[in-house]
């Protein structure tokens, strides 16, 4: 009813390719900025803030970097979480060696570590595809988890093994480390991710969001419509590592704190590629809702059955908390094979026409 | 050898510009043992509609891959615009101005027909990551200058109604117009048509003879065509050169080729 385009008239190609062709999507939009930037950190407590928003953002834009190349650029990877480490391993040296260095530019630059990483394994995409591709990431995977550990000069030679974030400050504010309060932690995870999200909606619906697609769709015909295969392909690796580095050093350095190489292993890499395919392939939005069914609801699932005060032994909900998420993922993935995102468009275009089925 | 550099016979629109536009000579191409395409020397002139034909497996759209690149052949000499070349790249080809559409149809499926049309002008796009990351100012006028030209195309082709339709869902015909115009969005002068009308209905194809002949008047652009219907090859074409087992084997105005005994013999076999 109050979903309608009834009335609203384009008359300029400028406003029909605006971001937000319907004039509801720009309130629903800034509703969900107001609850992100306002309404939760007005009402969560620390609980929420480290076990439910953090993760949510960070693992949504690791998805979205993920997105990014197999969603978009149709190439298949199982190796996220080793580009993630990398990300986070070269935000780690470049602090030790750079303390001085706003924290800000540490993660921007080492972004463009994981990026370099992402294009030198993205070059077998070059000859091979699909399921051997998959494969070749999965090398890197292998690969670069033995790396971070083996090579101690990555870890500063710590006894441990483990990175250790030190505290750090941005303008005054501490934003790392044990002192970090988790309300400046997310506001500061929380703008990071709101950038990088406008900059990924923009590239995709350009020029190289098409080139992408084009190669995802038929690689052949985008070849000959004169679209460079290697450039799109190693760009597409290139902005999507840059995302899933940048999403692995804010994981280490505003979530964790710390970190062993393990961390980076291959449950993590299923894990985002689960965000990615259930929230939806080819979609920004479905990176969100993805993470929120995968990372947020266990956390709620596990925290209800207090806040309703029924005595649940921890063991038990544990696994009807796996029943349940699973569950869901089937469900939705029977409801709607596109992900969570296309549910919504589908919900999307049904409220436009409706109540008038056609 | 009679290879024909200007044909004598009367052209339809007989001022049209007689300069040779692409030049193949002695072109030879082979997979291992099979040769595809054997010592075939055939030129296209600029403005013409030149059609390709042939009985199956004659090594029609080897040739057509031959021009645009896509297949290195192992001798021979290719000019286009004048300039000879020896390696290719497809993406490359493009940018001289050679487009092409494809037998089996070979559009991007998961995007809108707009999308389609647009990632067609992906060579004429040029700002750079920085712009398209930030979206606004010079990423979205180049944008809006290039949507411009797109409407133009689906103005032409009359396909205003699909502008939002996914290409997946579009009937079959429609899905070849579709191609026709993201193959027109790259602005070629030389553009490769691979039967186009393979698998239409009477009205289809009327359709899309009007629209291969408007485009060759109109936009004055020059076409190849593979086609298996020989009355709209006889019909739309300047010239026709003949193909079988990878040889030519004739290369006239339609009515010479049709009188012509070695291809009636092609087409409908002869008894050894």
């Amino acid at each position: 009813m109050f979903y309608k385009t009834s009335g609203q008239f384009k008359t300029s190609y400028k406003s029909d390719q605006a971001l937000f062709p319907v004039k509801q999507d720009a309130w629903l939009l800034i509703a969900i900025l107001a609850l992100a930037y306002v309404v939760f950190p007005l009402t969560a407590n620390e609980f929420t803030f480290k076990a439910l928003l953090v993760p949510v953002l960070i693992y949504s834009l690791a998805a979205m970097g993920l997105n990014i190349l197999t969603g978009f650029a149709g190439q298949l990877s199982l190796g996220t979480a080793g580009f993630m480490g990398v990300g986070a391993y070269a935000c780690y040296k470049i602090t030790t060696i750079f303390p001085e260095m706003n924290i800000v530019v540490a993660l921007a630059l080492s972004g463009f570590f994981s990026a370099a990483v992402g294009v030198a394994f993205g070059l077998p995409s070059l000859r091979i595809k699909g399921f051997y591709l998959a494969i070749a990431t999965l090398a890197s995977q292998f690969f670069l988890v033995w790396l971070f550990e083996k090579w101690a000069w990555l870890y500063n030679y710590n006894a441990s093994g483990a990175i250790e974030v030190r505290t750090m400050d941005f303008f005054g504010l501490t934003v790392t480390g044990p002192t970090a309060t988790p309300l400046t932690q997310y506001y500061f995870v929380l703008g990071i991710v709101t950038v990088v999200t406008i900059a990924m909606i923009n590239i995709t619906r350009g020029r190289y969001g098409r080139m992408w697609k084009a190669v995802r769709d038929m690689d052949i015909a985008a070849e000959l419509v004169g679209i460079n295969l290697m450039r799109a392909k190693l760009t597409a690796f290139a902005v999507s590592s840059y995302v899933v580095g940048i999403a692995g050093a804010m994981l280490v350095f505003f979530w964790k704190g710390a970190a062993e190489p393990n961390l980076f292993d291959i449950p993590m890499s299923f894990q985002i590629l689960f965000i990615a395919i259930i929230g939806g392939l080819g979609s920004i939005l479905g990176n969100f809702l993805g993470a929120i069914l995968i990372v947020a609801l266990p956390v709620l699932l596990n925290v209800l059955p207090d806040l309703v005060g029924i005595q649940v032994h921890s063991a038990a909900m544990e696994h009807v908390n796996v029943m349940i998420v699973g569950a869901l993922i089937v469900f939705f993935l029977i409801v709607e094979p596109h992900g969570l995102a296309r549910l919504w468009g589908l919900i999307r275009e049904k409220l436009i026409i409706w109540p008038f089925p056609h | 050898m009679n290879v024909l550099v200007n044909p004598t016979g009367a052209m339809n629109g007989a001022e049209k510009e007689r300069e040779v536009l692409l030049d193949l000579e002695n072109v030879s191409l082979s997979f291992g043992g099979v040769k595809a395409i054997t010592n075939i020397s055939f030129n296209v002139m600029k403005g013409e509609i030149r059609a390709i034909i042939g009985p199956n497996g004659a090594g029609k759209t080897s040739m057509l891959n031959v021009i645009n690149g896509f297949y290195q052949p192992q001798e021979g000499v290719i000019t286009f615009k004048g300039e000879k070349r020896s390696s290719m790249k497809p993406h490359l080809a493009v940018s001289q101005g050679i487009a092409r559409t494809f037998q089996n149809v070979a559009l991007f499926k998961g995007m809108s027909t707009l999308d389609n049309i647009m990632a067609g002008r992906a060579v004429h796009m040029k700002r750079n990551m920085f712009w398209q990351l930030l979206h606004y100012g010079p990423a979205r006028d180049e944008e809006i200058e290039h949507r411009k030209r797109v409407e133009e195309i689906i103005d032409f082709l009359e396909i205003q109604h699909i502008r939002r339709t996914p290409v997946g869902k579009l009937p079959y015909g429609l899905q070849k117009r579709v191609e026709l115009a993201r193959a027109l969005a790259m602005e070629p002068e030389l553009l490769l048509l691979d039967e186009p009308m393979a698998g239409m209905n009477l009205e289809e194809k009327e359709d899309m003879s009007r629209f291969i002949v408007e485009v060759n008047e109109q936009l004055g652009t020059t076409i190849a065509l593979i086609e298996h219907d020989m009355g709209v090859v006889m019909d739309l074409s300047d010239r026709v050169v003949v193909l079988d087992y990878g040889r030519k084997i004739a290369d006239d105005v339609p009515e010479k080729v049709q009188q012509n005994q070695e291809v009636i013999d092609a087409y409908l076999g002869v008894s050894h």
